[in-house]
C-alpha cells in the first residue's frame, strides 16, 4: 500500500467521521481496536476545553492499551479542568487502508475528532521500532510529517519515553521532546500550549519557550556539525534557549498509582492492574538502559501498593495484578510486601505477578507465598549469561550453582516451567560462551527432570544484544550477521527435544533496532525513505520488512554499518551527547573500561558509585527529604559541592 | 461451599452499540469484570485453573447488538435480586445494560438447552432493493436452502422460522437457536441477495423451549 494515494479528509467532522466508520468497521479484523468507549475512558466536552491533547502509542491498540505510562498522562490530563486527552494507536494495516480507501483521517478514539484538530500530540517512544509507525499515525492524521513543514495552524507534535534518550533519530518529526518522567513536565507543556494559543504568536516563539522547560529538548534549536569522518564533530545550540546538555526530568516522589485505569472490551496483551513499586534500579548490569537511565531508585510504601490494587479491582475488575519494577527483589520490604498483599487478597481470585525476582530461593519462596493456590504457569530467571566471565563483563553475577539450585527450588514448589533468558552478540562473547548457554539450559532442564520427571520444561528465550547509548557499552560494536547466526544455530542444534523450547530474534531485527537506537539525526531521512517503501510496524516479524530499510539507507547514501559495526572511540562525540541521563559519562567510562578488566560493581544500594543522578539532581532531594530514594544520604552541601567538582567531567 | 447453597441467578440485559464489536468471549469477560466490580460473590470452578461460574444463554455474533441477552451466574450466597440489579447497573460498562436480576431453580437445565429460537431485527445501511418483498416470499416458498459454514454444507430452511419486512429498511426475523442448529442471520441476507455487513443486526428476543418435566424442581 503506497502510503499518501488517497489523502484523507482531515477537515471531516467528528459526526461524520464516527458515521463513515459504522461502513468500515465491520469489514476490519478486531473492529475493538477502533472504537473506544470503554469503561473509564474519560470523554470531555471539545468545544468547552481549551487544550486538546492527543496520546499516540504507535503500535496497535492491543499492545497500546497495556502502556502504564500513557494511562498516567491521560489521566493527569484529564484532570485538568481545561484540557483532554484522547487516545491514538496505530491502526493495524487493514485498518490503514481501510482508512485511505474510505479518505477518513485517523481520530481520538474519545469523540472521533481527527488528529489533525488536536492542539497537542503527545508521542510514547518505549522503543525505537516503533518510529515508521510515528509516521503512519501523523499521515492518517492529516499532520505534516516533518516538523519544519508545520505552520501555525498544526497542532504541536511531543514525545518523550526510554527511545527519547537518543532524540536525534527522530528529530526531524518531532517539534519537542521530552528527556525522563513526563509527570510534571507535561503540565508544563501543555500550559505553554494554552498560552500560545490564546496569544496567537508565532510557532517558532513556541518552540523558544519549549526550550527553556528543563526537561525538554527542541532539536530544531540545534545545530551538528560532522567531521570528515561522518561522526558528529560539534552540537550547539542555535538558540539562547536551547540547553546544552537536556538534564533529564524526574519527580522527586512516586506520585499514588493509577487506579481508574481504561479497560478495554476486547483481549489485550496485558489484561491486569499494573503497579509500579519502585522506579530505577541499583543492580548497574551493564547493557540495562532502564537502569541506567530510570535512576535513582524511588519506593512507593507498602500501604500504598496496597491500597492502589484495593482501588483499582474495584475500578476495573481485573483478575490479574501486576507488581512492576525493574528488579522486584532489590524493593525493601518486598517480604512484607509481598505477605499483606496475599493476606489481603487471598480468595479473590486474582493472579498476582511479581517480575523481575532475582535468581535467588528466597524469590521461589516470594513467588509461592503471593500465588497461594492460584494456577502457575511459568517461572521466569533471565541470568543473561552462562559463564562466569561474561557475567563479569555485564555485571550481572550469579553463579551457575545459584541458578541450578534455584531452578531445583522452582520445581520443587510446584511450576513445571522455567523460562530462561539470555543474552548474546557482546563483542567479548565466543562460542564457548553460547556453547554454555545450551549446557546450563538442559542442566536446569536435568534438574527439573530430577524433581517432578518428564513434565518438566524449560522455554530459553534468547535475545541478542544491543548497545544503547547512555550505558557503559556505548561505545562497543555490535556482533555481525553472521556470528549472530553462527550462535544462534549453535543453541538451535543444541537446543532441541521433548521439554525444550528455544525462541530468538531474527538478526535483521535487531540491527534495525541498533540502528535506530544508536543513530544521529541524518537517520530521519532513512526512517522517512524507508516508510516510503513500506516499512511499517517493524516490531511484527511479520511486517519486518529488511529490504525496504537496505534500500533507504542505499537511497540516502548512508553506511549502515558505520552506526552499528563500529568501535567508537571514547572521546568521539555521541549523537545523544545532547542528553544527560543524569549518569556521568565519566562514570560510563569508568564502568566500560571495568568490564573489560571484568571488575564487576556491587548493588550501589550498598556503597555508591557516584554515578552523578546525586550532585545533578542535588536541589530536588534536599526539597524532598526522606522521599524513599536508595541514594544514600548527601551529608552535607559543602561535601556535595566538592564530589561534584571531583566527578565533573 | 456446597452447590445447593449457591444461588443461581439470571440477568437480562443489553449489549448496547458500544459493545457491538466484543465479541462472544469478550463479553463473558467483560460481565465477569463487572460482577467482580459489583462485588458480587461470584462462584468459581474448583481445580486447577477456576473458571467463574457464568453461561450465556446463546453466542451473539461479533457486530450485533442485543435487547435480549440472557446470563445465569452463580454466587456464593444469596443476594437480594434487587440489589443485584442495582450493583450490576453500576458497574457496568457503557456497552452493558442490565434489565433484571433474578433467582432461578439452580437445577433447571443449562441456558444454551433451553433456548430454541431466536429474534432479530436488521436494518439495512443501503436503501434497500425494490424487489425485496418478492424476494422474501420466494425464500420463504423454497424448500431447501443449501449454504457453506466453515466448510460444511447445511440447510438454513429448516433453521428460518419467519422472515418479514417490518417496515422500509427493516427485516424482521426469527431463526433456531438449538444447540447444533443455529440459524445466523447473516446467513439469510446472504440468501436474499445483501451484503451482511451493510446492515445492523440487533437480537430483540431469546425464545427458551416450552419446559420439559425435569425441568419442573423449583
Amino acid at each position: 500500500m503506497a502510503p499518501n494515494s488517497i489523502p484523507t479528509q482531515s477537515s471531516l467532522t467528528a459526526p461524520e467521521i464516527e458515521r463513515r466508520l459504522h461502513h468500515i468497521l465491520p469489514r476490519v479484523q478486531k473492529p475493538g481496536r477502533y472504537t473506544g468507549g470503554e469503561l473509564n475512558q474519560v470523554v470531555k466536552d471539545w468545544d468547552a476545553t481549551s487544550l486538546r491533547a492527543a496520546l499516540v502509542f504507535p503500535d496497535v491498540y492491543d499492545l497500546g492499551m497495556s502502556n502504564l505510562g500513557v494511562a498516567i498522562l491521560y489521566d493527569l490530563l484529564n484532570r485538568q479542568p481545561d484540557m483532554l486527552a484522547e487516545r491514538v494507536y496505530a491502526p493495524w494495516p487493514d485498518m490503514d487502508a481501510a482508512l485511505r480507501a474510505a479518505g477518513l483521517p485517523l481520530f481520538g478514539l474519545e469523540t472521533k475528532h481527527p488528529l489533525q484538530a488536536f492542539d497537542l500530540i503527545g508521542v510514547s517512544l518505549p522503543y525505537e521500532t516503533l518510529y515508521t509507525n510515528v509516521l503512519t499515525v501523523l499521515d492518517l492524521g492529516g499532520v505534516p510529517l516533518r516538523a519544519v513543514e508545520r505552520g501555525q495552524g498544526d497542532p504541536l507534535v511531543i514525545a518523550g519515553g526510554h527511545a527519547a534518550f537518543n532524540p536525534e533519530p527522530m528529530s526531524d518529526f518531532i517539534d519537542a521532546f521530552v528527556i525522563g518522567e513526563g509527570e510534571d513536565v507535561l503540565l508544563e507543556i501543555a500550559r505553554l500550549v494554552l498560552e500560545w494559543k490564546a496569544s496567537g504568536g508565532p510557532r517558532p516563539s513556541l518552540l523558544r519557550d519549549l526550550a527553556r522547560l528543563r526537561g525538554v529538548y527542541v532539536p530544531s534549536l540545534y545545530r551538528v556539525a560532522y567531521a570528515p569522518d561522518g561522526t558528529p564533530d560539534r552540537i550547539e545550540p542555535a538558540a539562547p534557549e536551547a540547553r546544552l546538555p537536556v538534564l533529564k526530568r524526574i519527580v522527586p516522589r512516586l506520585p499514588p498509582p493509577l487506579t481508574r485505569l481504561v479497560v478495554p472490551y476486547i483481549d489485550v496483551t496485558h489484561n491486569r492492574i499494573p503497579v509500579e513499586i519502585q522506579r530505577g534500579c541499583t543492580r548497574g548490569c551493564r547493557f540495562c538502559q532502564a537502569g541506567m537511565i530510570t535512576r535513582p531508585v524511588r519506593e512507593r510504601p507498602v500501604a500504598e501498593i496496597v491500597d492502589a490494587i484495593e482501588q483499582g479491582l474495584a475500578h476495573t475488575g481485573y483478575e490479574e495484578v501486576g507488581l512492576l519494577s525493574l528488579s522486584s527483589s532489590d524493593y525493601d520490604e518486598i517480604l512484607e510486601l509481598v505477605r499483606q498483599v496475599s493476606a489481603r487478597f487471598a480468595g479473590r481470585h486474582l493472579n498476582i505477578n511479581l517480575p523481575s525476582l532475582r535468581i535467588e530461593s528466597f524469590s521461589v519462596e516470594l513467588m509461592d507465598l503471593l500465588q497461594g493456590e492460584a494456577s502457575r504457569s511459568g517461572f521466569t530467571l533471565a541470568p543473561e549469561a552462562a559463564t562466569e566471565r561474561m557475567r563479569e563483563i555485564i555485571n550481572k553475577p550469579v553463579s551457575t550453582e545459584q541458578v541450578l539450585a534455584t531452578a531445583r527450588e522452582i520445581y520443587r514448589r510446584g511450576w513445571h516451567l522455567i523460562k530462561l533468558y539470555f543474552m548474546i552478540g557482546h563483542p567479548s562473547e565466543t562460542l564457548e560462551d553460547v556453547q554454555a548457554i545450551a549446557d546450563l539450559s538442559k542442566a536446569v532442564l536435568a534438574e527439573g527432570r530430577a524433581v517432578i520427571g518428564p513434565r518438566a520444561s524449560v522455554h530459553v528465550g534468547v535475545s541478542t544484544f544491543i548497545p544503547k547509548p547512555h550505558t557503559p557499552f556505548q561505545w562497543v560494536p555490535c556482533d555481525t550477521l553472521e556470528s549472530i547466526r553462527a550462535k544462534q544455530t549453535l543453541l538451535k542444534q543444541q537446543l532441541r527435544g521433548p521439554g525444550l523450547k528455544l525462541s530468538w530474534t531474527q538478526p535483521e531485527e535487531t540491527q534495525l533496532e541498533a540502528w535506530l537506537s544508536r543513530g544521529d539525526r541524518r537517520l530521519g531521512a532513512v526512517i522517512l525513505e524507508a516508510w516510503r517503501r513500506g516499512a511499517r510496524f517493524d516490531a511484527w516479524q511479520e511486517h519486518f520488512n529488511h529490504a525496504a530499510w537496505m534500500q533507504a539507507f542505499e537511497a540516502t547514501g548512508l553506511d549502515p554499518a558505520f552506526y552499528t559495526h563500529r568501535e567508537r572511540p571514547i572521546d568521539e562525540t555521541l549523537p545523544w551527547d545532547v542528553i544527560d541521563a543524569g549518569v556521568h559519562k565519566s562514570f560510563l567510562t569508568e564502568d566500560y573500561l571495568w568490564s573489560l578488566q571484568g571488575r564487576t560493581r556491587v548493588d550501589c544500594r550498598e556503597r555508591c558509585f557516584a554515578c552523578g543522578i546525586l550532585p545533578k539532581f542535588a536541589a530536588l532531594r534536599r526539597e524532598h527529604p526522606g522521599e524513599g530514594w536508595e541514594c544514600p544520604e548527601v551529608r552535607s552541601p559543602a561535601r556535595q559541592a566538592a564530589a561534584a567538582a571531583v566527578e565533573a567531567p | 461451599m456446597i452447590e445447593s447453597e449457591r444461588q443461581r441467578c439470571r440477568l437480562h440485559f443489553d449489549k448496547t452499540p458500544a459493545m457491538r464489536f466484543t465479541g462472544h468471549l469478550d463479553l463473558y469477560r467483560a460481565l465477569e469484570r463487572t460482577i467482580r466490580r459489583a462485588a458480587l460473590p461470584l462462584a468459581y470452578s474448583q481445580g486447577f485453573s477456576p473458571h467463574p461460574k457464568l453461561q450465556l444463554a446463546a453466542a451473539l455474533p461479533l457486530g450485533f447488538t442485543s435487547r435480549a441477552e440472557i446470563a445465569d451466574m452463580w454466587l456464593e450466597q444469596a443476594v437480594d435480586p434487587a440489589h443485584v440489579l442495582t450493583r450490576l447497573q453500576d458497574a457496568a460498562p457503557p456497552g452493558l445494560a442490565f434489565r433484571d436480576a433474578s433467582p432461578v431453580p439452580a437445577r433447571e437445565p443449562t441456558l444454551q438447552q433451553q433456548v430454541a429460537e431466536a429474534a432479530y431485527d436488521v436494518d439495512l445501511d443501503d436503501p434497500a432493493p425494490l424487489d425485496l418483498e418478492t424476494r422474501i416470499v420466494l425464500l420463504l416458498a423454497t424448500p431447501e436452502l443449501r449454504r457453506q459454514r466453515r466448510g460444511k454444507e447445511y440447510d438454513l430452511r429448516p433453521l428460518l422460522i419467519s422472515l418479514e419486512l417490518a417496515r422500509p429498511g427493516r427485516l424482521r426475523m426469527q431463526l433456531s437457536a438449538r444447540e447444533g442448529a443455529t440459524g445466523r442471520p447473516e446467513a439469510v441476507l446472504e440468501a436474499l441477495g445483501l451484503d451482511p455487513l451493510a446492515a445492523r443486526v440487533e437480537r430483540t428476543a431469546l425464545i427458551f423451549a416450552p419446559s420439559t418435566p425435569e425441568t419442573v424442581t423449583a
